[in-house]
């Protein structure tokens, strides 16, 4: 952190947990400081009705640095000429909040499409909205025999709302482009102004899939922000239940890659193993998806009595199946040949917007905020970090197999090591500020949060992964062909609803 | 190697779990529902659209469950096609953002009649914890004539394949 973005940042006023505030001056010298400092990725940028944050971190320093800067005027210095990874939240801000970011690479609304009846609907005074909705906008792509090809928001195969435009030459894709917004449930107006508590159902939906790593990732940054620290069972219990939803999403997206290649034997032995691990976290925890577990304070109740027994039995079938899974797959010619080479995502984007999870390891990126950031329970159970370089939907299936093997060992030892005691711990009600970020199946989650004197929530962002993810994907289906969007898109399993929010 | 795996497989015990009966009340709310013309078209099978109106993605992973050798929905005549055009049912999920709300009516126009429409989940009954947003302008039954709703968050593929099959059940 000696880059003079990071010199910039460090040098105004500090309020605690990692957070500055840096005044408009600064601010709008941030995006050159940038340039200077290629290695400081950004995160995460959000606004909060008063000020606009900027979440950074780099290799060398994995602990997140937030900037923020007060807004005057609706108007703030842009970081995405600096940070094209900034876009996607610059325009997110615009529509939101109706603030605009001056000198921003893109100014086109994504989340806002026409269909509210008011513009701007976090500003303190939105206005309403009269006329039709818009017509999207998208990127052009020129050349001879080029045309577009338009792919939802009504996907096949359950897959989630969203606009793909591709732009192919032939069969080959020239350029995807993708509209999100279609899942907006207008998280952040619902949970501001609430306690903790009444919020957390709404961050357990974030993302159905990720909900045991956003719920984590909320409840740490509330209490961090009100200086309490939950049970040690508790820890040691959201170590299981964050390494539970990574196996059975791994599952998931290696079988349906498998599918999606047309080889539907593994895909039926992977699910009848997800459901396998699905029926035992039920009747441990009480949820198939481990939804509403964890909470502010700690969990919202304890592991059942057997649970422990059923959990070692579901772990022994995966683990003893798997192997001679991997090994078909591997041996598998037909499926290697659709898997080989393809949706190949440049390393030096995997850098520039600081790709994490199975997609950034993939690249040969070294990262893992569980060992990183080495947050409890993984200081006392530090997790093996599995890389590949060859960056294509090959290596990131096999990085998948790799993390479950090195997940069942993981979750047998914490529920050796489990603690006695309570789970949960009561929220007092004060002021406060902070982050936090673990790990989830995607890649690192990250939530901020800021606590009034009430103890209510005056502002919450919750970062999914897949805000990396999607401009990834746009760059890695260049020069691919349409028919293999299923299992490039598959491979990156980028959420929407984690994004829409 | 995958054919002796294949071998073995068939002596062994299918991984299907036995078929769960669906509730006689269930069916007997939903045979008012369904006309004669109907159930002498289509018989046992329903051919099933499911759509995403604004889901936390939660009752996907439960659908794609169903599909799986578990659930194994196909054996109950029951299948998801690619296209409400060719679908008797459209399984909605998700409360009715409003976002979707345009997508949601084309598709549901798009369906051949007679057609039914299932909401899947507890924000699919009445928008559930989003109801109150701006963004959303209630449960399915906001934007369409809902036939069946299936609650939970998310039900369970069991409970939803309960749902189904009452639907098919009513129908023949």
């Amino acid at each position: 952190m000696t880059g003079p973005a990071s010199r910039l940042i460090l040098s105004a006023a500090p309020r605690g947990d990692g957070a500055f505030t840096l005044d408009a001056g600064a601010w709008a010298a941030l995006p050159a400081a940038l340039r200077q400092e290629p290695e400081l990725a950004l995160m995460a940028l959000w606004a909060d009705g008063a000020r606009v944050h900027a979440a950074f971190r780099s290799l060398a320093a994995p602990a997140p640095v937030i900037a923020s800067c007060a807004v005057e005027g609706g108007r703030f210095a842009a970081l995405s000429p600096a940070r094209p990874g900034a876009a996607w939240f610059e325009r997110a801000i615009a529509d939101l909040w109706g603030w605009q970011a001056e000198g921003g690479s893109d100014a086109r609304p994504w989340l806002d499409h026409g269909r509210w009846a008011m513009r701007a609907p976090l500003s303190p005074a939105p206005p309403p909205r009269i006329g039709e909705p818009p017509q999207p906008v998208f990127l052009p792509a020129e050349g001879e025999g080029v045309h577009q090809f338009p792919l939802g928001p009504v996907m096949g195969s359950l897959g989630e709302p969203a606009h793909h435009r591709f732009h192919v030459l032939g069969e080959t894709i020239v350029r995807l482009e993708v509209l999100l917004g279609y899942t907006h449930k207008g998280l952040q107006g619902l949970w501001r102004g609430q306690p903790p508590l009444r919020a957390a159902p709404l961050v357990a939906r974030i993302s159905g899939d990720s909900t045991v790593a956003h719920s984590w990732a909320f409840a740490g940054a509330v209490e961090r922000a009100l200086g309490i620290e939950p049970p040690p069972r508790a820890i040691a219990l959201r170590g299981v239940l964050a390494e539970l939803e990574r196996l059975t999403n791994h599952l998931r997206d290696i079988g349906a890659l498998s599918g999606e290649a047309g080889f539907a034997w593994p895909q039926a032995r992977l699910g009848a193993l997800c459901e396998v691990l699905l029926r035992a976290s039920e009747a441990a925890f009480g949820h198939r998806l481990l939804m509403d577990r964890i909470i502010p304070g700690g969990l919202a109740a304890d592991i059942a009595l057997d649970g422990r027994e059923g959990l070692r039995a579901a772990l022994r079938l995966v683990a003893a199946e798997l192997p001679a899974l991997r090994d078909v797959m591997e041996e598998h010619a037909s499926l290697q040949d659709r898997l080989s080479g393809c949706g190949v995502l440049r390393p030096e984007w995997a850098a520039l917007l600081g790709a994490g999870g199975i997609v950034g390891r993939a690249a040969g990126r070294d990262v893992d905020a569980r060992r990183d950031l080495a947050y409890a329970p993984y200081d006392q159970h530090p997790p093996a970090v599995p890389r590949a370089s060859a960056s294509d939907v090959e290596a990131r299936l096999a990085l998948r197999l790799e993390e479950i093997l090195a997940g069942i060992p993981l979750i047998e030892a914490l529920l050796e090591a489990l603690p006695p005691g309570e789970v949960s711990t009561p929220l007092p009600a004060r002021a406060g500020e902070a982050s936090f970020t673990v790990e989830g199946f995607r890649g690192d989650v990250f939530c901020w949060v800021a606590l009034d004197e009430a103890g209510l929530l005056a502002g919450c962002f919750p970062r999914d992964p897949s805000w990396l993810l999607w401009p990834l994907l746009e760059a890695s289906m260049e020069n691919n062909i349409l028919a293999d969007l299923p299992l490039i898109a598959r491979s990156f399993n980028a959420s929407v609803s984690g994004v829409d929010l | 190697m995958l054919w002796p795996r294949l071998a073995r497989s068939l002596l062994r015990r299918p991984l299907t779990d036995a078929p769960v009966p669906p509730l006689p009340e269930t069916v007997a709310g939903l045979t008012e529902r369904l006309q004669a013309s109907a159930r002498a078209r289509l018989g046992r099978s329903l051919a099933i659209r499911a759509i995403d109106a604004g889901s936390c993605n939660g009752c996907e992973l439960e659908l794609a469950g169903l599909q799986g050798v578990v659930y194994d929905l196909e054996r109950f005549g029951l299948r998801f096609v690619e296209s409400p055009r060719h679908a008797d049912v459209l399984l909605a999920t998700g409360p009715a953002v409003r976002n979707m709300g345009e997508a949601l009516l084309r598709a549901h126009a798009c369906m051949p009649e007679p057609g039914w429409v299932v909401a899947v989940g507890d924000c699919a009954l009445d928008g559930g914890l989003f109801r109150d947003s701006y963004a959303v302008a209630g449960g399915i039954g906001a934007v369409l004539p809902v036939d069946l709703v299936i609650p939970g968050c998310p039900p369970s593929p069991s409970l939803i394949l309960e749902g189904l099959l009452a639907l098919v059940e009513a129908e023949s």
